[in-house]
């Protein structure tokens, strides 16, 4: 599936729910899958700090494909994280820089993107962008060698 | 005298809306305090009929905004009990009037090797400041620990005071813990040793009824936005004769007497501190927040707000893992909490659609933080509007938030 598509079934999962407190459940729902971070790998070079919460994000770069894993240590921006990863992850270096998220405006989540927020979310967007420009930059100077 | 709280409501239109279709509950006055009518009036009433700029012009308009500009110093002075008009400076916030002493009270009076006393407690805003005076004069920053009840450890105070201490900056309220600090003691302690003292009024010039003189503080330094006013207006109360001596903290207009490039010469208090135009709508309309406060009932709003506080610390602590940090008895009306097992920005994040307005996170007080190991705390702070209704309400929220996030597991 696309970027677009993904998006878009994000998109169509939350149309069920039309009650702010039912959107956050299924988000805690989504932040409460067990696969996470071990402790191990929560590591300085890996955090994102926000003042309000700390998002953890590894990059691991394979076949022409960028995969992230990620976690949060609050339930709500882990489960924002996971909607994030399912949309960038395994995508190429072009893909990720070229998308236009809008998934997150349309599901009106929009304010935990806030840069005032400050939960570590933009600044993780920013990171899985700058991750993508560094791993392009690697695949075209191995095109060139 | 029993306070009408639906009738004080009226005047404070901006809290009768709902949010995310919500009714708005504002937990969030000891960020900033929502502004009562009569002050948006004042500055309709300045800025469409007789707005000029003030103490230059020669025409009415000038004069009459001069007069109410002058006017407010003088109900200002009143209201804290200040001795003389020119004791009163107007900044633009709390945060700028301890930026001016730790400047021209350093710059005049701390050198190499003195000593400034703060407590673990201060918002950073009476930290910072003085750090960047430490840093320029060489002078050393020592700290009163509180105790994990929030108590401040003023007997500790005599340890930590020597023949070098200069001042010692002190919250009179703690923002975070809403620990009420005993700065009278403290200024006695500190005067006896010829040490001066600021105290951070930001939190406790509404929630007491201040006399700067019977306190005895040196500086004290508060914000009108806290108190029903315009922000970006503020006040720093300094005695006389210690403004007097000190260098100014900026130049500009205003604040000079004689300009030559040879050798200027400085203004007379209140204006050697007060360069540039200064903010003459908000504070003209801030005049008009301390007419409000002093036509209130100080007593009966202060016990309604102590009620308030002390019915939701009971509901709270009834709430299973409930965690709240400042326990000891001198408590105002701010509660900062956390639910053990949950992150504060979880239950921030769903009281907020539930139409609650409270703080998260660290609340500008990083050692308050560290003193109690968590990366942030929920606070909910009271003000004279606010009803038990509102209160019952935020309760039953939380717990359906707490519910709702009860599978989750913190991973700090």
């Amino acid at each position: 599936m696309t970027i677009e598509e993904v998006q878009l079934e994000i998109i169509d999962e939350f149309s069920f729910y039309d009650d702010w407190m039912d959107k956050y459940g299924y988000l805690i729902e989504l932040g409460n899958d067990p696969e996470s971070l071990n402790p191990d790998e929560k590591k300085e070079k890996y955090l994102i700090d926000g003042c309000q919460s700390r998002v953890w994000l590894i990059p691991e770069y394979k076949d022409g494909l960028i995969s992230f894993r990620g976690e949060s240590d609050a339930i709500i921006v882990k489960g924002l994280v996971a909607l994030l990863l399912r949309v960038l992850s395994n995508r190429s270096p072009s893909e990720i820089i070229d998308a236009d998220l809008h998934f997150i405006d349309d599901l009106g989540l929009k304010q935990n993107l806030s840069p005032t927020r400050s939960n570590g979310l933009v600044s993780m967007i920013k990171q899985m962008r700058l991750y993508a420009v560094a791993y392009k930059e690697l695949e075209e100077a191995g095109t060139k060698n | 005298m029993a306070l009408d709280i639906l009738k004080i409501r009226k005047d404070f239109p901006i809290l009768d809306q709902k949010v995310y279709g919500k009714p708005l509950i504002y937990f969030d006055s000891a960020a900033s305090a929502q502004k009562v009518l009569s002050v948006l009036k004042k500055e309709e009433q300045l800025v469409l009929e007789y707005y000029g700029n003030i103490h230059r012009g020669a025409h009415y308009m000038a004069d009459k905004a001069t007069a109410e500009f002058e006017a407010v110093r003088d109900s200002v002075k009143n209201f804290i009990n200040a001795r003389f008009r020119e004791e009163i400076i107007f900044t633009k916030g709390a945060t700028e009037g301890m930026n001016l002493v730790a400047f021209s009270f350093g710059e005049s009076f701390i050198n190499e090797g003195d000593e400034i006393i703060l407590t673990e407690m201060e918002h950073h805003a009476n930290i910072v400041p003085w750090q960047m005076m430490a840093m320029r004069r060489k002078a050393v920053i020592k700290v009163i620990p509180f105790s994990d009840d929030g108590r401040l450890e003023v007997e500790k105070l005599d340890s930590l005071i020597t023949s070098k201490t200069k001042i010692i900056a002190v919250a009179h309220i703690s923002n975070t813990l809403g620990m009420v600090n005993p700065v009278k003691e403290i200024i006695a302690k500190a005067h006896s040793h010829g040490i001066k003292v600021l105290v951070d009024g930001a939190q406790s010039v509404k929630h007491f009824k201040i006399d700067v003189q019977d306190m005895d503080a040196d500086f004290y330094s508060f914000s009108s936005h806290k108190m029903y006013g315009p922000n970006g207006v503020g006040v720093l109360y300094g005695k006389r004769e210690l403004l007097d001596k000190m260098v100014p903290y900026q130049g500009g207009g205003e604040m000079i007497s004689v300009v030559k490039f040879e050798k200027t010469t400085y203004n007379s208090l209140p204006y050697k501190f007060e360069a540039g135009t200064p903010d003459i709508t908000g504070v003209i309309a801030f005049g008009e927040a301390v007419r409000y406060l002093n036509e209130m009932d100080t007593d009966a709003m202060i016990s309604y707000e102590n009620s308030l506080t002390c019915y939701c610390m009971d509901e709270l602590k009834k709430i299973k893992g409930v965690i709240i940090y400042g326990t000891w008895k001198d408590h105002s009306s701010v509660i900062s909490f956390n639910i053990k097992g949950i992150h504060h920005y979880d239950l921030a994040m769903i009281l907020d659609k539930g139409g609650v307005a409270l703080r998260s996170g660290r609340l500008c007080a990083d050692p308050v933080m560290d003193h109690y190991g968590v990366s942030g705390m929920l606070r909910v702070s009271f003000d004279v509007y606010n009803t038990f209704a509102e209160v019952d309400s935020f309760i039953v929220l939380l717990k359906k938030a707490i519910k709702m996030l009860g599978g989750a597991k913190i991973n700090e």
